[in-house]
């Protein structure tokens, strides 16, 4: 006779047991490609015309291709730097602030784009 | 059959560069545990003369006047890196074996035939170098050692795009080129005894007869010339490779000369040691300690260690302290200012497979109670053992470690 250890529950079983879908993932969310996903912290406020205010969490994803307009992170003159870029009419970084003047790209020297803002957390508490 | 091997340059100063672009072009060293020794070198570093495994003391000065830059190392860091590299491998080729922390083997069967194999390693190394900022060299070969000559091929005649495909045409001449002693699997002794043979290059090896080498150095050997000729012997190992030895050991930076302070971190030692084992589901049957002064002070130097093998194999911190505090009585001389003391577990087998003793007493509990203890430690409880004085938070001396950029929230890289 086979004895079974297992709890038996003797209510009237949930109706929501076959509809369980577990919690929602943030990561999953925020997050298409972990591999090539960096997160990196803002400093400053000279983006905040795009959200990104001081202290804020950046979700950079080097694997996405970047285009005119995007968010990037970029090496500069050996600073890394969270700007606007603009492909045309001539290729620059642009702070979302009034304050700063735009950064004028001279050829390939001295700018390497490290990738593509993705997602940025502002947190209140 | 066509393998290749994936290997990342300088990969320890290639990470501390990812999130420092001013670092770009610098001379880059990093430091073993305590910042002994230096353990990796950028390609500015190498050709600046530093030497691997020399002690930072010896190069400190001139290193730095001349502009270098120093890390201590930061395996949490590193190990992060790797695990990216690897996935990403893993999601272009499915045919994958880690080799090391930076080296990957890939198996190219399921590759369609057409597919330009030069072609795809560079897709391999932009890849990797965009998605995470790691440059990587690619030698593709028939044979896994035959990838190693590409890849000390590349290395050797600084091939700009860092990807070699040995194609049947160009490889006696990369066989010519590579010394006997780069090839893999030739150790120091075996390269001597090759050499005394008349044997210089692994052309030389190749072309030699199988069955007198087999006779007088073993099936290893044999095995080497076959794959040095083309023919692949040794496969993708993708299981995960078990450790057949744990060491835990460290430098004191003052020394100690008393057996009561040295007992402090060899208790350390041993739990954390006893940690791992419990970690990778495996026990032991024999544990070492060794205690030993430093070579490169002008007081007496000494170096001593003792091992005891145990009927029954275990993982159980309790005895194993126990033992290890019995070890260290009988080997420490007064009269030495130790530098460095370390235990190493060694005869592992798996816990599974533990053979009992007829006449053991039966401790049912003894398993139980190191789960929960490693259970509760990893939750961030505080519990040690009294020998131990104190969880493993043993003070290393590590001045110039960079932040865990990518696993801690306090240590993020910071953009402006």
């Amino acid at each position: 006779m086979p004895f079974y250890l297992g709890p038996a529950y003797l209510g009237f079983p949930s109706p929501a047991s076959d509809y369980l879908e577990g919690p929602i993932n943030l990561n999953e969310h925020l997050i298409s490609n972990p591999a090539a996903t960096f997160l990196l912290r803002a400093k400053g406020d000279s983006m905040v015309g795009a959200c990104i205010a001081d202290g804020a969490v950046l979700i950079v994803d080097r694997s996405i291709q970047v285009v005119h307009n995007d968010i990037v992170v970029a090496a500069i003159d050996g600073d890394i730097v969270c700007k606007r870029i603009k492909f045309k009419p001539s290729p620059c970084l642009i702070s979302e602030h009034a304050d700063y003047p735009p950064i004028i790209i001279v050829g390939d020297e001295g700018i390497d784009i490290i990738g593509k803002v993705t997602a940025v957390i502002n947190q209140f508490v | 059959m066509t393998f290749a091997l994936v290997d990342c340059e300088s990969f320890y100063a290639s990470c501390e560069r990812i999130f420092r672009p001013d670092l770009r072009h610098k001379p880059i060293v990093v430091l073993s545990n305590n910042d002994g020794c230096i353990i990796a070198r950028s390609t500015e570093a190498k050709a600046m003369g530093i030497p691997m495994g020399v002690p930072w003391f010896k190069v400190k000065d001139t290193y730095l006047k001349a502009g270098g830059v120093v890390f201590s190392s930061n395996y949490v860091f590193y190990g992060d890196i790797s695990s990216r590299v690897m996935t990403i491998l893993k999601g272009l080729v499915p045919e994958l074996e880690c080799y090391s922390i930076d080296e990957a083997f890939l198996g190219f069967s399921q590759l369609p035939t057409h597919c330009n194999l030069y072609d795809f390693g560079c897709h391999i190394r932009c890849t990797i170098g965009q998605w995470v900022g790691v440059p990587v060299r690619i030698g593709i070969a028939p044979t896994k050692t035959l990838t190693k000559v590409a890849l000390y091929q590349i290395k050797k005649q600084h091939i700009a795009s860092n990807v070699l495909q040995l194609k049947s045409d160009a490889l006696e001449a990369a066989l010519v080129n590579t010394p006997v002693g780069e090839v893999w699997g030739i150790g120091r002794r075996m390269k001597y005894h090759l050499n005394h043979m008349g044997i210089e290059s692994a052309h030389d090896l190749a072309i030699s007869n199988e069955k007198v080498m087999r006779n007088r150095f073993g099936v290893l050997l044999e095995r080497t010339i076959r794959e040095l000729n083309g023919q692949s012997c040794v496969g993708l190992d993708r299981s995960l490779r078990e450790k057949k030895q744990i060491i835990v050991s460290r430098s004191l930076r003052r020394g100690m000369s008393n057996i009561e302070d040295i007992k402090v971190p060899l208790s350390n030692f041993v739990a954390r040691a006893s940690e791992k084992l419990r970690l990778e589901r495996q026990q032991c049957k024999r544990i070492t300690v060794f205690i030993r002064t430093n070579p490169f002070s002008k007081g007496a130097q000494g170096s001593f260690d003792m091992s005891e093998s145990l009927s029954v194999s275990t993982n159980d911190t309790r005895q194993f302290i126990r033992i290890a505090d019995s070890l260290l009585k009988k080997i420490f001389r007064p009269g030495y200012r130790y530098t460095k003391v370390g235990v190493m577990m060694d005869a592992l087998c798996k816990e599974s497979l533990r053979q009992g003793d007829l006449f053991e007493g039966t401790d049912n509990m003894q398993h139980e109670l190191m789960c929960s203890l490693d259970a509760m430690n990893k939750q961030g409880a505080n519990i040690f053992f009294g020998s131990q004085q104190g969880t493993f938070h043993y003070p290393r001396s590590q001045m110039q470690v960079s932040p865990r950029y990518t696993t801690s929230w306090h240590e993020l890289p910071v953009v402006s």
